[in-house]
C-alpha cells in the first residue's frame, strides 16, 4: 500500500526538527529546568512523601494508617480551624487591596504636579520587609504607640485602642505590604486601556460613572482577577505579621503558624508537610475558582500599549 | 439631521506649556457643510478638533452654536459625534452594542434603540456582522462601525480625525466615497481633519489650510487649488516644485525671477510668472509650478506645446523616470535642484532637456509666510 500521495519530505532532518520546534534554542530551557527540578519538584515530591509517613503517636491518636496526618488535619479542630482563620484574613485583605487600588490608580493616570512623589510614597512599602512593617506597626499603633498616646492626649479616647496583637494588626500589615503590589499591577493594566476609548464614550454622552462602569471596568476586570489572585496568595501565606502583630494562638492562628508549630515545636515534619500541602490545596481552590470566573470575561485586546 | 444654523469659532486658541498649538482660529460653519482642516502633523488641526469636541479645554476664544456658547460644556453634553483615527471602538462590545452605546446613554426606550441601531448598521452595510466583536472585523469595517456609532445619535456636528489614515490605499478610496455619501444622504455637518490634500479636495465643500497653529487660507477646493495665497498652501495643493528665487523685475501682476539653484546662464535660469501679493525687484520669493504644468522639450523637439506665452525655460538632464500608467513622472536635474514634470512618453535617462511652462501657471510668492494675512472666502 505504498501511497503515491504520500510524498517523502526532502528537507534535511535538522530542518524538519526545527519545523516541530526542536532546535538549539531548546538548550535555553536547561538552566530553568535544573532549578525547577532541584528546588521545586524534588522537595515538593519529598514533602508529599513525608505526609504519608505519620509518626507512631499520630497514627495511634487519629488512626487512618498512613493517612493519619490527613485524618488529624480534618479532625483536630485546633488545626482545621486555622483554614477559616486564614481565609478570614486573606480574602478581605486581598479584596480591599484590589478595590482600594482601582480609584487610586484611576486618579494617578492623569498628569499632575507631585504625581511621582505620590506614586513613590504608595509603592515604597513594597521595599519594607514584613518584619519591619510589623515592628513599625507595634511602635505606631501599639497600646503605648504614638497614635494612641496622641489620641489620649487630645482627649478623643479614654483608653488606648486595641489596634495590634489581634486581627486588626495583621490586617493592617497585609494591607501595607499588599496594597503597593495591587496598585502597581492595576496601574499597568489601566495603562493598557486605550485612552481614546474613554474619549469616545465621552463624545457619546457617557458621564464618568457610566464610562467607568461600561468601558473601563469590563476591560479591567480580568486584570482585577489576576491581581486579586496574586495578593490573595501573598496574604494567605502570612506568617511573620500573624505572629508579631497578631494573636498567634487566637484569632490569627493562620495555617503557616500551625505548620511552623508542628515543625518547630513538635518536631513532626510529617504533620508540618501535611499542613503545608493543605495550604497549597486551599490556595489552589481559590485561584482556580477566580481564574474560572475570569475566563468568562472579555479578555481580548484593550487597544492600548499594555 | 443638523438642527442648527451655524457654528462659530471666535479666536479659538490652545496653549501647551507656553507653546501655541492653535491660535486665533476664526471660522463659521454653516449647517450641512463639509469642512476639511488640512495641514501636516503638528499644525494644530487635531487640536482644533479636540477643542471643538470638548476633549481639550480652550485657553482662548469661544465656540458658539447659533450664538449659544458651548465651549464651557463637557464633551458628553455637546452632542457632537466623533470618529477617531484609531476608531476607538469598545473592544468588549459587539458591533450592535457599540452602536447602541450612545443611545443607551440618552436613556431611550429599548425598542427605539433597537430599530435605530439596525438602521445605522444597515446604512454602513454591516448587517451580517452586527453580532461580531470589533476585533473580528477588518480595518474598513471597523471604521464603518465607528461612523455608524457617531451618526446614529443624529449629532448636530460630526467630527472626523484622520479617519482613513489607518487604511490601505484602495480601501481609503472606497471609504472616502462612503463618507461623502453618508454626509449627503444624512444631511450631516462634518468637520474633517486630514493631512492628505487629495482627501480634503475630494470630500470638502470648504478647506482650511493650517500651519503652526494658524490658519493659512480658507476657501473652496477650487479656490485653493487654482489660487493659493502662499507657497505653503501651494505646496499642499500639488505644486510639487517650490523653488527659492529672487525678483529681477515686476510689471502688471507679473514678475521675472532668477532661480539660483538651477542651471542656466549667470545666476540661474530666468522665468516669468504670475505675482501673488505685492512684490518688488530684489525680493526673495518662492516659485511654485505643478509637475503637470511643466512642458518637457528635448533637444529641440517639444513633447507638447505650452498653451499660451512661455515663462522661459530651465535647462537640465533627465535623471529619474517613473511609470504612472498613462503618463510618466520625470525627475529633471538642473544645477543642484531636482524638478518634477510629467510627460506622456518616457524620455531617455540622461537626455538633455529643457523645461518650460505657461506664464499664468508659474506662481511667484513672497518668501515670508507670516506676511500672508489669512483671508476668509465666503462659501
Amino acid at each position: 500500500m505504498s501511497g503515491v500521495g504520500q510524498q517523502r519530505a526532502t528537507a534535511s532532518l535538522r530542518h524538519r526538527l526545527a519545523e516541530r520546534g526542536v532546535d538549539a534554542a531548546l538548550l535555553l530551557l536547561v538552566p530553568g529546568l535544573v532549578v525547577a527540578l532541584a528546588l521545586f519538584v524534588y522537595p515538593f515530591s519529598y514533602g508529599i512523601g513525608l505526609t504519608i509517613q505519620p509518626t507512631a503517636a499520630m497514627q495511634e491518636q487519629w488512626g487512618g494508617g498512613i493517612f493519619a496526618n490527613y485524618v488529624a488535619f480534618f479532625s483536630d479542630p485546633f488545626v482545621f480551624d486555622s483554614v477559616g482563620l486564614t481565609m478570614r484574613l486573606a480574602l478581605p485583605a486581598a479584596l480591599f487591596n484590589v478595590l482600594a487600588s482601582v480609584p487610586v490608580a484611576m486618579v494617578l493616570r492623569h498628569r499632575f504636579r507631585g504625581k511621582r512623589l505620590l506614586t513613590s510614597l504608595l509603592v515604597l512599602p513594597i521595599t519594607l520587609g514584613t518584619v519591619l512593617t510589623a515592628q513599625g506597626l507595634l511602635i505606631f499603633a501599639g497600646r503605648q504607640g504614638w497614635l494612641n498616646r496622641t489620641l489620649l492626649e487630645i482627649g478623643l479616647i479614654d483608653e488606648p485602642l486595641q489596634l495590634v496583637n489581634n486581627y486588626l494588626g495583621v490586617m493592617f500589615s497585609l494591607v501595607i505590604t499588599g496594597f503597593p503590589f495591587a496598585f502597581l499591577l492595576i496601574s499597568s493594566y489601566l495603562s493598557g486601556i486605550d485612552p481614546s476609548l474613554e474619549q469616545a464614550a465621552k463624545t457619546l454622552g457617557a458621564g464618568w460613572w457610566q464610562r467607568f462602569r461600561r468601558i473601563v471596568l469590563p476591560l479591567l476586570a480580568p486584570g482585577l482577577a489576576t491581581t486579586f489572585v496574586l495578593t490573595f496568595v501573598l496574604a494567605f501565606s502570612v506568617f511573620p505579621s500573624a505572629r508579631l502583630v497578631g494573636d498567634a494562638m487566637g484569632e490569627t492562628r493562620v495555617m503557616s503558624l500551625m505548620a511552623f508549630r508542628a515543625f518547630g515545636e513538635q518536631n513532626d515534619y510529617a504533620m508540618a508537610s501535611t499542613i503545608a500541602l493543605m495550604m497549597g490545596a486551599v490556595e489552589l481552590i481559590v485561584v482556580v475558582a477566580v481564574l474560572g470566573l475570569r475566563s468568562l470575561l472579555y479578555r481580548g485586546t484593550t487597544g492600548g500599549k499594555g | 439631521m443638523s438642527d442648527f444654523e451655524s457654528l462659530e469659532l471666535r479666536g479659538v486658541g490652545r496653549r501647551f506649556g507656553g507653546v501655541d498649538a492653535l491660535s486665533g482660529l476664526d471660522l463659521t460653519i454653516k449647517s450641512g457643510e463639509f469642512v476639511a482642516l488640512l495641514g501636516p502633523s503638528g499644525c494644530g488641526k487635531s487640536t482644533a478638533l479636540n477643542c471643538l469636541a470638548g476633549l481639550l479645554p480652550l485657553t482662548h476664544g469661544e465656540i458658539l452654536l447659533d450664538g449659544r456658547r458651548i465651549d464651557t460644556l463637557p464633551p458628553e453634553r455637546r452632542g457632537f459625534g466623533m470618529v477617531f483615527q484609531s476608531y476607538a471602538l469598545f473592544p468588549h462590545l459587539s458591533v450592535e452594542k457599540n452602536v447602541a452605546f450612545g443611545l443607551q446613554m440618552q436613556g431611550l426606550p429599548r425598542a427605539e434603540i433597537d430599530s435605530r441601531v439596525r438602521e445605522a448598521i444597515s446604512l454602513v452595510k454591516l448587517g451580517e456582522h452586527a453580532k461580531k466583536l470589533p476585533g473580528q472585523l477588518s480595518g474598513g469595517q471597523q471604521q464603518r462601525v465607528a461612523i455608524a456609532r457617531a451618526v446614529v445619535l443624529e449629532p448636530s456636528l460630526v467630527l472626523m480625525d484622520e479617519p482613513l489614515s489607518n487604511l490601505d490605499a484602495k480601501l481609503r478610496l472606497d471609504m472616502r466615497t462612503e463618507i461623502r455619501r453618508l454626509h449627503q444622504s444624512l444631511g450631516l455637518t462634518t468637520i474633517y481633519v486630514t493631512h492628505d490634500q487629495e482627501e480634503a479636495l475630494s470630500l470638502a465643500d470648504r478647506l482650511v489650510v493650517m500651519r503652526e497653529g494658524r490658519v493659512q487660507q480658507v476657501g473652496t477646493p477650487d479656490e485653493l487649488y487654482e489660487s493659493p495665497t502662499s507657497w505653503y498652501v501651494a505646496d499642499f495643493m500639488g505644486y510639487r516644485n517650490i523653488l527659492p528665487a529672487t525678483v529681477v523685475s515686476t510689471s502688471a501682476g507679473e514678475a521675472v525671477v532668477e532661480l539660483p539653484g538651477t542651471a542656466g546662464g549667470g545666476d540661474g535660469a530666468r522665468l516669468t510668472g504670475r505675482a501673488v501679493g505685492g512684490l518688488a525687484a530684489g525680493d526673495d520669493v518662492r516659485v511654485a509650478i505643478r509637475p503637470e504644468d511643466f512642458v518637457l522639450v528635448s533637444s529641440g523637439v517639444s513633447a507638447g506645446s505650452p498653451t499660451g506665452r512661455a515663462a522661459g525655460s530651465i535647462p537640465g538632464a533627465v535623471s529619474v523616470v517613473e511609470y504612472h500608467g498613462r503618463e510618466h513622472a520625470v525627475g529633471v536635474q538642473t544645477g543642484d535642484t531636482m524638478l518634477h514634470a510629467r510627460t506622456p512618453a518616457a524620455p531617455q535617462v540622461g537626455a538633455p532637456v529643457s523645461l518650460t511652462a505657461p506664464v499664468e501657471r508659474v506662481l511667484v510668492f513672497p518668501e515670508a509666510l507670516d506676511a500672508v494675512v489669512p483671508q476668509e472666502v465666503a462659501a
